[in-house]
């Protein structure tokens, strides 16, 4: 039995010793969205380049940017861009920049559950605002019935579902109602979780479909491919040029498309209400975050050859997991912007 | 060896070395020494986690101070945070859980331990442990599906009807919220009442009810009037067990609550506890948000601590006006 141990022991000293020789492990963690493309792309390189192991915590965006800044991991990743302060208190702490790389994009939808009501509504910003901001309180109010002419709307109390925990998804429909409505950029303001001024809070999309398949009257915003997944049936929403518009994946590639024109060196943009006729207005990209300088030229080299296949082949498999692609100008940008990581 | 055996074992300190080296040979000072290292340790880590808990917070706590405690605004945006909402939603909920289970759970215990026969009472024991070992996710999720269509389509619109008069239930009826967050709150903690109850009822002494029986009492009279009283101490014990399991519950308790950080009178209302909003917001919380979260953690630790403190006040105080038995 001894001898078995002994043995056992050596073999499993001597794998680890192979591994630490040939695997070279690149942590990273953030953001939960993209999570499932991160693994299929991390599991796809890997299978490809077998010395390579790159690990992806889904712990969230701040989560993410905060290990990435205390140097606990190779990389960060967010759906929201971060902040000038947590950008200074990265180069602060490090020496060096932490630079934001696009990856894909997604899009969050309103969803409603109203008795009677099946036909798919058009929402206006005006209206969606309203909801949220609880001064629109029954469904049949003009500023919703306006354009939604056909359906009988009841005089019910609208119950607003919106996230608990702090996301992604929240901040990029806050994002949305800023630049929208003055009213919700003064009051409430933009983030991963918010103060918001009415309504009930569900834990993860899941808590918020629940809550509104339960709720008669309700409405609340969930991530398009939670929706599409689900079956969630979801409305229209109004975009900038006066289209409304279903999300689906060319809308969202759209938004970023007529965003790619005007895209800022750091990539730090926000791509809500984009110009466009056929641009979905609840659009935004997720970004990788990756530190400008590596001590580590091999992480160095896997990171950069990572994102070149990425951004470029990685891109092919992702609409088969909802996602929307990344429009080609963005690609040509950020694959300049690679060369740039030392 | 016979002689040995004459001292007492917690002699200690005079005993000489000697017989301190024929003690650790023998293991008893080996048992004592790590039995005593494993009893630190849990005093040694409360003592670290308050300690983390409050270095942790420290920006948070210099920023709102004791303002913390009576503000009712949660707003990461402009990093303006308090806790009242919190605090008075866990101790909403907590006391409408044991509102509940405690008269149910005693009542249950009773039975098992004094009336029901043996094989029975075995029987329901071993469902009663299986409840206690349930997730609480799950029982979140029996919530969601049961509990709130349940309480927005009959319970909450008949409480409106007959007890509408009442402040606590008024207002619109959503399904979740406090009432709703209290009574899964009760399901998951009567286990707890009930296990330990009776196990404290079964350990009360046959003579005790032999005498009470014995005196020309009935049966019911003998339990209640004895058996109960003495197995006080014990009783309370688990309704501290329930009260902590209630005051820390989170998972359960934010799939059930609404999670809306406001001051409401009514039970029908939405609320939000502290463990939920931890639970919550603590991935994507970064600076003063990640402290004030920090910070509604210690205070969560000391309102457990009070609440454990005020209820052994009152077993001692209680213990003391009656006739003076034992404790379990």
């Amino acid at each position: 039995m001894k001898r078995l141990a002994g043995l056992l022991l050596v073999v499993l000293a001597l794998g680890g010793i192979a591994l630490a020789q040939n695997a070279l492990l690149i942590n990273g963690a953030g953001a939960t969205f993209p999570n499932p493309i991160y693994s299929k792309w991390f599991d796809d390189y890997h299978k490809a380049n077998g010395n390579i192991q790159i690990n992806y915590q889904s712990v969230g965006s701040g989560a993410g940017i905060k290990q990435a800044t205390d140097g606990t991991v190779d990389f960060g990743a967010s759906d929201g861009p971060m902040s000038d302060e947590q950008l200074k208190a990265y180069s602060d702490k490090h020496g060096s920049a932490l630079l934001h790389f696009p990856t894909v994009l997604g899009a969050v939808v309103p969803t409603y559950n109203i008795t009677g009501v099946n036909a798919s509504l058009n929402f206006t910003p005006e209206a969606l605002a309203g909801i949220f901001l609880g001064r629109i309180t029954k469904w049949n109010d003009p500023a919703i019935a306006g354009p939604n002419k056909g359906v009988n709307l009841p005089a019910e109390d609208i119950v607003v579902v919106h996230r608990s925990d702090g996301s992604g998804t929240t901040y990029v429909f806050t994002d949305y109602l800023s630049k929208v409505s003055e009213d919700w950029k003064n009051k409430v303001g933009k983030g991963t979780s918010v103060n918001w001024p009415v309504g009930l809070g569900g834990k993860g999309n899941e808590g918020v479909t629940g809550l509104i398949k339960q709720t008669p009257s309700s409405i609340g915003y969930v991530e398009l491919i939670y929706a599409a997944k689900n079956n969630v049936a979801y409305g229209a929403v109004k975009n900038a040029d006066g289209v409304f518009l279903k999300a689906d994946l060319t809308g969202v590639s759209e938004a970023a498309a007529g965003a790619a024109k005007n895209m800022p060196d750091d990539f730090r943009v926000s791509i809500t209400n984009a110009p466009g006729k056929k641009a979905y207005p609840i659009s935004s990209f997720t970004w990788l975050l990756i530190p400008a300088k590596f001590s580590d030229a091999a992480k160095r080299d896997a990171m950069k050859g990572f994102l070149k296949w990425a951004l470029t082949d990685g891109q092919k498999g992702v609409e088969d997991l909802s996602y929307a692609k990344l429009p080609k100008e963005v690609v040509a940008k950020e694959l300049k912007a690679i060369n740039s990581i030392q | 060896m016979a002689t040995s055996t004459t001292t007492v074992p917690s002699a200690g300190p005079s005993a000489g070395s000697r017989s301190f080296l024929s003690r650790l040979r023998n293991g008893d000072e080996i048992a004592r020494i790590v039995t005593f290292l494993f009893a630190a340790s849990v005093v040694l880590i409360t003592v670290l986690l308050v300690l983390q808990l409050w270095h942790d917070s420290s920006l948070a706590r210099h920023k709102f101070g004791l303002q913390f405690f009576i503000k009712t605004i949660w707003d990461p945006i402009n990093e303006d945070f308090g806790a009242l909402p919190f605090i008075y939603g866990t101790l909403v909920t907590a006391s409408v859980a044991l509102l509940i289970a405690v008269p149910l759970g005693l009542g249950a215990a009773i039975f098992l331990a004094e009336l029901a026969p043996q094989k029975i009472s075995d029987t329901l024991q071993f469902f009663i442990d299986l409840l206690a070992a349930v997730p609480s996710v799950i029982y979140g999720l029996l919530g969601i599906f049961i509990v709130v269509p349940l309480m927005r389509v009959y319970v909450q619109p008949a409480l409106k009807h007959s007890l509408g008069f009442l402040p606590l239930f008024q207002g619109p009826a959503y399904g979740v919220g406090f009432l709703t967050a209290g009574i899964v709150l009760a399901i998951m903690v009567i286990p707890y009442i009930i296990s330990v109850s009776r196990e404290v009822l079964l350990s009360v002494p046959r003579d005790q009810r032999e005498a009470a029986l014995a005196l020309g009492s009935t049966r019911w009279e003998s339990t209640w009037k004895v058996v109960v009283p003495f197995a006080r101490s014990g009783i309370m014990g688990s309704i501290f067990l329930a009260l902590a399991r209630a005051l820390g519950e989170t998972m359960a308790v934010t799939m059930v609550i609404g999670n809306t950080a406001k001051l409401s009178a009514s039970l029908f209302s939405p609320g939000y506890s502290i463990a939920a909003v931890i639970a919550n917001e603590l991935p994507e919380a970064s600076g003063v948000s990640l402290e004030a979260l920090i910070e509604l953690g210690l205070v969560l630790f000391l309102f457990t601590f009070i609440l454990n403190g005020l209820a052994r006040l009152l077993l001692v105080l209680t213990t003391q006006k009656g006739s003076g038995m034992g404790h379990v």
